[in-house]
């Protein structure tokens, strides 16, 4: 079972890394090794420029030393060609890394004369391949040939022992041809070389120009089938292969504020998850670049790095007038935390765009990319392009757990603009700025339409733009609908008027009340005062009553017994007063 | 065309005279070993320039198998090929020169039969 691996491992075609951004991930590793590769295209369409950096990367990143043989350009022109790219031929070539071999064949200074052969090509390569060891060998564009000599019958014959000799050499080769009206090449070079052939592609539409590359074929080797857009700059080539990425993204916890305390505050107090993308979409003039400074300034202030792409304004002109809502952007610039990267977007194709954004954000590195605005892309009816663009920017930034925010206009009736609808599902929190139109007002509010995975706030707050910043107010929602700004404010007096004579309303029965209180204890009082009067008159009356009662008992018990023995009654009454005589 | 060729071949004639001490012909054929090809093209050469140029010629036979890096100074692609270093202007004839109409009109001698 090993041993089988292995052998495959063993056959298995080998690959000679291109160092091309993007193409060895295209191609799962770059061009085939010891094998010739046919790159064709129109003109203009960078295939010199491609062979030239497979060769550079090779001899720099590579150690694998390459000669290129030019059929078209001088030595001193090419050098200075590439030099705008940051490649210095001049320097390769004197550490023998690089031979430039021209090869100029004149059809006007040349006689026929019998049979001949291109001998004296193979053995010039020959020779400086030998020279240096070289392990990459570029011919460009070999199908001069077929306008300098006459007898194509000759050159189509040396031409299919030239390729088979350079495998039998075991160099990787790039053989750059001219696109043909219906064939890849004008001279049909597919028939020679067809272990590899690659397409480079320059499109307009709508008088924009966008570079692609295409893998056409790739014997024994699996590849990306897809058009990748490609860019040239000052740093070579860079293909991007965005269209591979897939929904593999890694997630984060982490949460990065907005850099405004109340919309953190309505979502879960912490504000958006890292790496995920962030809509702020509103009618003009509402203030999306404002919620955009804000959260670039947050993260600026966290020490994080943040690229900010303004397709409307310069980066001065929006500096400036972020100023007015006391945000300095400009101290951050100077700090190398904030990097803008202005561009009109008819300044290129989309592809172009997404090219050039994943090269800013591939160099610059950033934790937080702001596009702003992103609807400007479209122009006419390309929906679904800028879509795709805009799902491979996401892919592309997730995949990098970079936070990502996006401005984007929508027309006045808010919510129904294609544009959003086309993108919404691509967006983790979509926060919506309006007008409100009121009482001859016009005023801002938001609120959040979807946030993924968090319990965010459903309310709709007044949006304000201070010299402060932006900050965010409680709308007046009421049976009138909702109010904001001076209306608000109105109906606010109006409320607290309404509660002023409520508390009066309030007050004045509690002190009714109270008087009521103090007036029924007052009674209770004079009640009890009565009462007691009146009880203490009862008790007397009784208590008269009572002595009435005994006295008249006594009376009867005296009646009584002044009836039996009246004397005896005599005589005691007497007696005391015999007594009392006595005494005295 | 055909004129303008007569011209120099008159002037040639006319010229050649008075510049025979060192209007010497210097020719160099660029082979790669000892071909077929090559043998064909040398005795095409020698034959060409014995019939025309009265021995006022040198032939530099440039083996290219051994020499390489002499392929890059005339712009060697094909072989053989024949280069007229003198007089000048420089041409160049590629082939066997087993065409010696062709030859002769490259090296602008046709003029002078």
């Amino acid at each position: 079972m090993k041993k089988t691996e292995k052998k495959l491992l063993s056959n298995k075609l080998l690959k000679s890394p291109t160092g091309i951004q993007g193409f060895d991930e295209i191609t799962d590793g770059g061009l085939p090794a010891g094998r010739p590769t046919l790159v064709c295209g129109g003109a203009g369409c960078g295939k010199t420029l491609f062979g030239m950096e497979f060769l550079v990367r090779g001899a720099t990143q590579f150690n694998e030393p390459g000669v290129f043989m030019s059929f078209e350009e001088t030595n001193v022109e090419l050098i200075k060609n590439v030099a705008s790219l940051g490649f210095d031929l001049d320097n390769l070539a004197k550490h023998k890394k690089i031979i430039l071999e021209h090869v100029r064949v004149e059809r006007s200074e040349i006689e026929e004369t019998g049979e001949y052969n291109l001998e004296g090509l193979f053995i010039r390569l020959n020779y400086a391949i030998d020279l240096i060891g070289a392990k990459r060998v570029v011919l460009d564009t070999i199908e001069s040939l077929f306008s300098g000599l006459p007898n194509q019958l000759i050159l189509r014959a040396e031409l299919r022992r030239l390729f088979h000799w350079l495998k039998e050499k075991g160099v990787t080769a790039i053989i750059t041809g001219e696109r043909g009206d219906e064939t890849l090449t004008r001279q049909g070079l597919e028939e020679y070389v067809s272990d590899c052939v690659i397409m480079l592609d320059h499109r307009v539409t709508e008088q924009n120009s966008t570079r692609r590359l295409r893998v056409v074929k790739y014997r024994g080797s699996i590849h990306g089938t897809n058009e990748y857009p490609f860019l040239i700059d000052e740093n070579g080539f860079s293909i991007l292969p965005v269209t591979s990425l897939g929904l593999q993204h890694i997630v984060s916890n982490e949460r990065v504020s907005s850099g405004i305390p109340a919309l953190d505050k309505m979502l879960e107090g912490k504000g958006f998850f890292r790496g995920s993308t962030v809509l702020i979409s509103g009618t003009t003039g509402v203030g999306k670049t404002s919620i955009a400074a804000h959260f670039a300034e947050a993260a600026c202030k966290r020490g994080e790095r943040v690229l900010y792409f303004c397709f409307e304004e310069s980066p001065k002109q929006l500096m400036r007038n972020m100023l007015s809502i006391g945000i300095n952007l400009e101290t951050w610039v100077q700090k190398g935390l904030l990097q803008f990267q202005a561009t009109r977007p008819t300044f290129y194709g989309l592809e172009m765009h997404l090219a050039a954004t994943h090269k800013a954000v591939n160099d610059f590195k950033p934790q937080i990319v702001i596009l702003d605005p992103i609807n400007t892309f479209v122009i006419g009816d390309k929906d679904f392009e800028v879509k795709t663009m805009l799902m491979r920017i996401v892919d592309y930034l997730k995949s990098n757990l970079i936070t990502a925010m996006f401005t984007s206009l929508t027309s006045t009736d808010g919510r129904t603009a294609n544009n959003e609808n086309g993108i919404s599902s691509l967006i983790d929190t979509w926060i919506s700025l309006r007008d409100i139109e009121l009482s001859g007002e016009r005023n801002r509010g938001m609120y959040i339409i979807k946030s993924r995975g968090m319990a965010h706030s459903n309310q709709i707050r007044e949006f304000m733009l201070t010299n402060r910043g932006v900050e965010l107010r409680d709308v007046y929602v009421g049976a009138s609908g909702v109010l904001t700004g001076s209306a608000r404010i109105a109906q606010k007096a109006i409320e607290n008027a309404e509660v002023l004579t409520r508390t009066h309303d309030i007050e004045r029965k509690k002190r009714e009340i109270e008087r009521k209180r103090k007036a029924l204890e007052a009674q209770i009082i004079s009640l009890y005062a009565n009462f007691d009067s009146e009880e203490a008159e009862a008790k007397k009356m009784i208590e008269t009553e009572q002595d009435s009662i005994k006295r008249l008992e006594q009376d009867k018990i005296e009646m009584a017994e002044s009836r039996k023995d009246v004397n005896e009654i005599i005589k005691t009454n007497n007696k005391p007063k015999k007594h009392k005589i006595d005494e005295s | 065309m055909k004129a303008k060729k007569e011209n120099p071949g008159i002037k040639t004639k006319e010229v050649k005279p008075p510049k025979t001490t060192d209007d010497m012909w210097v020719l160099r054929l660029y082979v790669a070993g000892q071909t077929p090809k090559a043998i064909t093209a040398f005795t095409n050469l020698k034959r060409i320039c014995e019939e025309q140029l009265n021995g006022k010629y040198s032939i530099e036979v440039i083996d290219l198998m051994e020499d390489p890096q002499l392929a890059a100074e005339f712009q060697i692609v094909a072989l053989p090929t024949l280069i007229r270093k003198l007089p000048v202007p420089v041409r160049k004839i590629i082939g066997d020169l087993s065409d010696t109409e062709r030859v002769l009109i490259g090296l602008d001698l046709l003029a002078v039969n």
